[in-house]
């Protein structure tokens, strides 16, 4: 039971050189993996190649022993270093959650989501509450896999420890995999069962 | 810290509060900013740290007098003594006082960053940008790039490059590290400290509590639109036993380092302040007194801090 990609390569332009070239990883249920590198290394886009934003060129990834589904609910969920480009600037963020199936109560009180922010619409709450949204609705799809890009850089340390806290027991009692991409050595340190370095 | 001389900088109760519409025809006041207090010396570097939506930037905007038009400011704020009007601030930005904005986009895209950063003096001081450009790490041909052509470190280090180039007496740096990455961060801060050390003064803005601590020679933490407490980095080194606000306290022990733990609960919304102190919904040691009244600012221990807690 894992999030396998095997071989990939990939780049945004023929002719252009290799982003990730001969890349292998293997996530599995249950643990946090946390990649780090230098800035253009590629961490994003191995993030999105996860999660199926983006197809390989080479090679292939597989979850669970099959391809991400082209349709539907993807079991690998992206939550984004910008969370205020990942949502739609126009709903209002209760009808962002609701997008990802029925509303989980508990959900709402373990990310700290307070009522009445359910009524707003995006460019009203900050990055840090934002977030909170994010991360909830990537939990509410039912996903096996998550891939945390950079997730907290914008919060401060109180929030930050809230949301990993709370990712962190969400995933510990749905036994889901983790990986996450952080500059934070301290934080990888904190929440990773295993570490890569990607290099340029 | 011992005999200081005059404040390059001091603000006493500042408050910004924004005039909005509501639903139809009603208007709202927000209120960004609140009684904040804060004082920058010659030969510091001050960290402003605090949560995303504490207001920092708008204290930037605030010294420097850019804020829309909608905004209402009362307080006071002095410069070298001197109180300073509208007038003042336009005089002084740009020269005495200068800005490393938060945003790549303050960059003109049209214009050669090279060019840009040298600006409109006369004449060019284009040898000693060169130098500079070298000190931040940036590669000899990006003086002929346009903005579109740089990774955002390198679109952050030039916006560095332009507010070192003045001769600027107070810095003021909006978030200038992210995108870089640490040895380039620290290649700037590095800057940022050589020129405190020359008698210059440095305000860094910043959500990053680690390079806060690591750079500055004290931290102002913000929450809510106000300092809560201000205190010498050192007592952030030495743990939540030397800081002096429970929300000081609970960041420190929030960092992923310590204990990672956090507090319940999120920073109020600038139209819904609490009427008290402005931490009390979230604070452990909260008393009927800190719900009724905004607290005093007090000198406890060699900081200032905004609570009666431990009074």
């Amino acid at each position: 039971m894992a999030l396998e990609a095997g071989n990939i390569f990939f780049r945004y332009e023929k002719k252009q050189p290799w982003i990730l070239e001969d890349v292998t990883v293997r996530i599995d249920r249950g643990e946090c993996l946390v990649v780090s590198g230098p800035s253009g290394c590629g961490k994003t886009t191995l993030a999105m190649l996860l999660a199926g934003y983006l197809r390989p060129e080479r090679g292939q990834i597989q979850a669970e022993g099959f391809p991400l589904p082209a349709k539907g609910v993807c079991p690998v969920q992206l939550i984004s270093q910008h969370p205020e480009k990942a949502v739609n600037p126009r709903w209002r963020l209760k009808r962002v959650l609701e997008e990802s199936g029925g509303r989980m109560e508990e959900i709402l009180e373990t990310f700290g989501i307070r009522r009445r922010w359910l009524d707003r619409f995006p460019c009203e709450l900050s990055g840090g509450e934002l977030q909170r949204f994010c991360v909830a609705r990537a939990l509410m799809s039912g996903a096996d896999y998550l891939i945390c890009d950079e997730i907290s850089t914008m919060m401060d340390a109180v929030t930050q420890a809230q949301i990993w806290n709370a990712v962190l027991r969400e995933a510990k009692k749905r036994r889901m995999g983790i990986l996450a991409v952080t500059h934070n050595r301290h934080l990888a340190e904190r929440i990773a069962t295993r570490q890569i370095a990607l290099e340029k | 810290m011992e005999q200081r001389t005059e404040a390059l900088l001091e603000i006493r109760d500042l408050s910004v509060s924004f005039r909005m519409y509501g639903h139809g025809l009603k208007q709202e006041d927000q209120q960004v900013i609140s009684d904040l207090h804060l004082s920058v010396y010659p030969g510091e570097i001050l960290a402003v740290a605090g949560s995303s939506g504490s207001g920092k930037s708008l204290l930037a905007s605030a010294i420097l007098g850019i804020l829309p038009d909608n905004a209402a400011v009362r307080g006071y704020v002095s410069y070298q003594g001197e109180e300073l009007t509208p007038e003042g601030q336009a005089r002084l930005r740009g020269t005495e006082i200068a800005l490393v904005p938060q945003s790549v986009s303050f960059l003109d895209p049209l214009m050669r960053t090279g060019a840009q950063a040298e600006g409109h003096r006369r004449p060019r001081p284009a040898e000693r940008r060169r130098q500079l450009f070298r000190d931040l790490g940036l590669p000899d041909q990006t003086e002929r790039l346009y903005p579109f052509q740089l990774s955002g470190g390198m679109a952050r280090r030039v916006l560095v490059s332009t507010a070192l180039l003045t001769d600027a007496r107070l810095i003021i740096a909006d978030e200038p590290t992210p995108g870089m990455s640490l040895e380039q961060a620290l290649k700037a801060l590095r800057i940022f400290r050589e020129m405190a050390d020359s008698g210059r003064a440095v305000i860094l803005i910043t959500h990053d509590i680690d390079l806060a601590v690591e750079i500055a020679d004290r931290v102002a933490v913000f929450y809510a639109g106000t300092t809560v407490e201000t205190a010498k980095a050192s007592d952030f080194k030495a743990g939540p036993g030397a800081l002096r606000h429970p929300y000081s306290q609970a960041l420190w022990r929030a960092l992923p380092q310590n204990e990672f733990q956090p507090i319940e609960g999120s920073q109020p919304d600038a139209g819904e302040l609490p009427k008290g102190c402005l931490f009390a919904p979230r604070c452990p040691f909260r008393t009927a007194k800190c719900v009724a009244e905004t607290p005093p600012v007090r000198q406890v221990r060699g900081g200032e801090v905004r609570c009666c807690y431990g009074a």
